[in-house]
């Protein structure tokens, strides 16, 4: 079966007049057709550059190497028209912040039927009553309405909804979902994770769920990515994760969230020092500065992800169950 | 019971139309850390800031050490400022690109402390970076050489440096990596030790449950629930409160907690309505599982319902659970 | 303040153009200031034996001479001085004058402001030509009314500029820090205010050097600048104009060296707004 999404050693960096930087080093992973993948990682963790490169959307002074496969065609180093095909119809992506990702001066309707104007050869009119249908599918209350409306005029989380709706419209085989839900209140997160619930399971997708938070990635993923300055650092199935996480950072990750539930306690654990700047990507592990665990190997070599088809790990010295 | 630091009576703010806090009124009392919780819309920010003095529009009475901060002449306030401060929710902006951190540090006590030498200031200030987790030889450098943690830790060092009596958290940790979140929230939690009073205005219940003493539930405007932190957190009367709780994504078998597969019965509905179209009635009805025709027409009030727990719902002296829903 | 100066200054000296410009400005100055020592003539002599005499190497004067025999070079560069001169000294005042006009009007706000930038369009609105008239026929002419009339008049785009840069550095999250410590209003005006606004200003500033030089020599070239026997590009440039068909290089000379000043300052200028306005990654 080939996988809907197969990106191997990519590598981005981003060249300043005082060198490179590198954001992704070498990261290789698969989606399967219909599979949830969660990508979770803080910031400069390379997470969402990774799929900016598959869009193409990384700014001029990037630099790209490596391959991304996308239903077994290569998405790197083509042309804007090959692009152009598949991206916003097959391959979509939903942004962190809808007010910015929507047109200001183009009204909800207009934009949502142009999507289908432009990839599907619609008609305008069909296009428009497509349109409104779809926002009835994410729950969008008063739809006719909202399609003549500007997106400044729409709360957080309706707009978001018209995103969800617009990266639906042409029946994509995989949605990448940004930071869906990190710039909306609390009580509307929980709605929007169960909007990509409900639309996964109505249209089978395959879906990438990339945040900073693993809570939210737990309700929705099959199997979860967990980054560390620019490199996977754990790959595993969501229940293995959480169950038993062998990545260090991700042992770490899950103790320093803070839950609302279980006891009250008097400090909150943390994880002392930064996350590396991007760029100080060197011949060790990145974590060593930070990692309880770390002896001499890991400050020397690299650690390679290496494991079963359930769970990977990169780590010299893994965690184990 | 401690001193009571400030009292907020009746303070509402309205920006032309529309109406961002409508009546709101509690105590702070020195020592006590007091959270403010509630969603966008709520008027949590701008709550702060009517308290700071910070906009035209606050009216009601501000009460912080005896002055009334809303109705004192504007060198009054700024010599009660020595005493009252607040960190901003965006470390970056909050600091001017243009000074060195060690300047930024020092400028409060270039203010309230004209006498002291540059010596004398450089130690302050170098004290103070130390006190907040970083080197005193950062103080030659420009905010933007540091991370979003560090430069948190700066504008709190520039908070503390006159050792103010109450310090506001606008959303202090909103924009930071989860592992420095803790960090930063620890750093609070010293200063609680120290006898700091704190209002923590956060969105993030679960760091809220740590630090908290007590904690204020703001629905669009209004107060809606207070109470002692435990008590708001094993038994939330107000619905909005409980949906708040009932959102908060819950991770999996790790924390002994089921995975979330479904949003509880609990859960609001639609989103928060735009606020002049609230004519009369509890704000919350549009959303609220356990609305009643009296809910229309009436707003309900603060009323206590245990000792020192308050909640504004007009079901609130009914034990509500799932089976007690309207139709 | 200092690291981030260094930072432009760095980013200025890695562009070819702007550093050539300087260069070429600082040669130009070096020049003006030099030249008496360079050239065995002077700008006031009246040689009789070379009246309006071509280029050349053979007799002394280089560049010609004029209707008067004075030597074109000399005078050439007696009048880059002039210009020079009153270009930065107007500048200087207009900036002054300008910043703080309009950071006040932007910081304060509300009524304070409506006044201020009322004042500012009435000013605007008097024809520019006519005030300096009216100047010069009441003080009589000087230097010195020129740099006051040119300052006096450069500070009303100055303004603003900067009180339309105030009002967004106004909006900042430090701003609000500064109030919640306990600066009043002066303080955050100079510390926090003007320090933000300076970038765009200096660049600003750096650009109308070459207009108001230019205004300088159409008000000379009109007569209501600089005098005999004083000299300014502009003077030069309008008898140059009047012996266009019989003795070219009186205009050219003059001519050139001011075109070639007011690129290098513009060139100079782009490139320090580039230097400051790039903010770092």
């Amino acid at each position: 079966m080939v996988p809907t999404l197969s990106v191997d050693r990519l590598r981005v960096s981003f060249s300043h007049r005082r060198g490179s930087i590198e954001a992704v080093d070498r990261v290789s992973l698969q989606i399967a057709p219909a599979e949830c993948l969660g990508l979770v990682g803080e910031s400069g963790s390379g997470k969402t550059q990774i799929f900016m490169a598959a869009m193409g959307l990384l700014p001029g002074n990037a630099q790209v190497s490596g391959s991304v496969r996308f239903e077994g065609n290569e998405l790197l180093a083509v042309g804007a028209p090959t692009l152009n095909r598949v991206r916003g119809s097959r391959l979509t992506m939903i942004f962190q912040d809808p007010m910015t990702s929507l047109t200001p001066h183009l009204t909800v309707g207009t934009q949502l039927s142009e999507v289908m104007v432009a990839h599907l050869g619609i008609p305008w009119k069909d296009a428009r009553s497509l349109a409104g249908r779809m926002l009835e599918r994410v729950h969008v209350p008063e739809p006719k309405r909202r399609l003549n409306q500007y997106p400044h005029e729409l709360s957080g989380g309706m707009r978001q909804r018209v995103m969800i709706a617009m990266s639906l419209l042409c029946e994509p085989s995989l949605v990448i979902a940004d930071e869906p839900t990190t710039a909306l209140d609390v009580t509307i997160q929980a709605q929007i994770i169960e909007l990509l619930r409900a639309v996964r399971g109505e249209f089978g997708m395959a879906l990438v769920l990339i945040s900073h938070d693993l809570a939210v990635v737990a309700g929705l993923a099959d199997r979860i990515l967990v980054m560390y300055a620019g490199s996977v650092v754990e790959n595993a199935i969501a229940e293995e994760l959480f169950r038993h996480p062998r990545h260090p950072y991700t042992a770490e990750l899950l103790r320093c969230t803070p839950s609302v539930t279980g006891p009250r306690l008097d400090r909150l654990p943390t994880l002392a020092g930064q996350p590396p700047r991007p760029g100080e990507i060197l011949e060790a592990c990145p974590f060593a500065p930070r990692c309880s665990r770390a002896a001499d190997r890991c400050r020397v070599e690299r650690p390679q992800l290496e494991g079963s088809s359930t769970s990977q790990v990169a780590c010299h010295f893994p965690l184990i169950s | 019971m401690n001193d009571i630091l400030l009292r907020v009576r009746d303070l509402r703010v309205d920006f032309g139309a529309h109406a961002v806090i409508r009546g709101v009124s509690f105590d702070l009392c020195a020592g006590e850390t007091l959270s403010l919780v509630g969603e966008s819309g709520s008027g949590k920010s701008t709550l702060a800031r009517a308290i700071l003095r910070l906009l035209q529009s606050a009216q009601g009475g501000v009460e912080f050490l005896g002055v009334d901060l809303l109705k004192c002449s504007s060198r009054e306030m700024r010599a009660q400022r020595r005493s009252l401060q607040i960190v901003f929710q965006d470390p970056l902006a909050s600091l001017d690109p243009r000074m060195t951190v060690g300047e930024t540090i020092a400028e409060p006590l270039k203010i309230f402390e004209p006498g002291l030498n540059a010596s004398a200031r450089q130690r302050n200030v170098g004290d103070m970076l130390q006190r907040v987790g970083l080197s005193s030889e950062m103080s030659g450098r420009y905010p933007h050489e540091f991370s979003g943690g560090q430069c948190q830790r700066i504008a709190i060092a520039r908070a503390m440096i006159l050792s103010p009596k109450l310090l506001i958290c606008d959303e202090i940790v909103s924009s930071l990596d989860v592992s420095i979140q803790g960090q930063i929230v620890n750093l609070l939690l010293d200063l609680q030790d120290a006898g700091m009073a704190v209002l923590f205005i956060s969105h993030n219940l679960a760091v809220v449950r740590h630090l908290s003493h007590r904690v204020l539930v703001m629905y669009l405007g209004k107060l809606v629930e207070i109470a002692p932190c435990d008590a708001l957190f094993a038994s939330p009367v107000h619905p909005y409160t409980r949906a708040l709780l009932d959102a908060v994504p819950h991770k999996l078998p790790a924390v002994g907690a089921a995975a979330r597969a479904a949003p509880g019965e609990l859960a609001a509905a639609g989103e928060h309505a735009v606020p002049d179209m609230i004519a009369s009635g509890c704000a919350f009805r549009d959303r609220c599982p356990y609305v009643l025709p009296i809910c229309e027409t009436s707003d309900p009030p603060l009323l206590e319902v245990a000792p020192g727990h308050w909640a504004a719902c007009h079901r609130s002296h009914e034990r509500l659970n799932p089976l007690s829903l309207s139709t | 303040m200092d690291g981030l100066a260094d930072e432009a200054a760095r980013r200025l000296r890695s562009n070819p153009a702007a550093v050539a410009a300087v260069a070429v400005l600082c040669a130009i100055v070096v020049l003006t200031w030099l030249g008496p020592w360079i050239s065995p003539n002077n700008s006031q002599t009246l040689d009789w034996l070379h009246i309006a005499a071509r280029p050349g190497m053979q007799s002394s004067h280089w560049f010609g001479t004029d209707r008067l025999g004075r030597d074109l070079f000399m005078r050439t560069l007696a009048g880059t001085r002039v210009s020079i001169a009153i270009g930065l000294a107007a500048s200087v005042i207009s900036l002054l004058v300008g910043v703080s006009y309009g950071a006040i009007a932007g910081y304060i706000g509300g009524r304070t402001d409506h006044l201020m930038m009322r004042l500012i369009e009435i000013l605007s609105g008097l024809p520019l030509i006519f005030f300096v008239i009216f100047l010069t026929v009441i003080f009589g002419r000087s230097e010195y009314l020129l740099f006051f009339a040119i300052g006096a008049v450069g500070w009303l785009t100055m303004a603003r500029i900067v009180r339309g840069q105030t009002l967004s550095v106004r909006q900042r999250e430090f701003i609000e820090a500064a109030i919640a410590s306990g600066a009043g209003t002066g303080r955050i005006i100079l510390r926090h205010v003007v320090p933000n606004v300076i970038g765009p200003v200096i660049v600003y500033a750096t650009l109308t050097v070459p207009q108001i030089i230019l205004f300088e020599s159409f008000l000379s070239f009109l007569g209501l600048g600089i005098q005999e026997p004083g000299a300014s590009l502009g003077t030069l440039i309008a008898e140059g104009a009047g012996e266009m068909e019989a003795a070219p290089w009186m205009l050219l000379v003059p001519g050139s060296f001011l075109a070639v000043l007011l690129l290098c300052l513009n060139i100079f200028g782009d490139g320090l707004r580039d230097a400051l306005d790039v903010k770092d990654a």
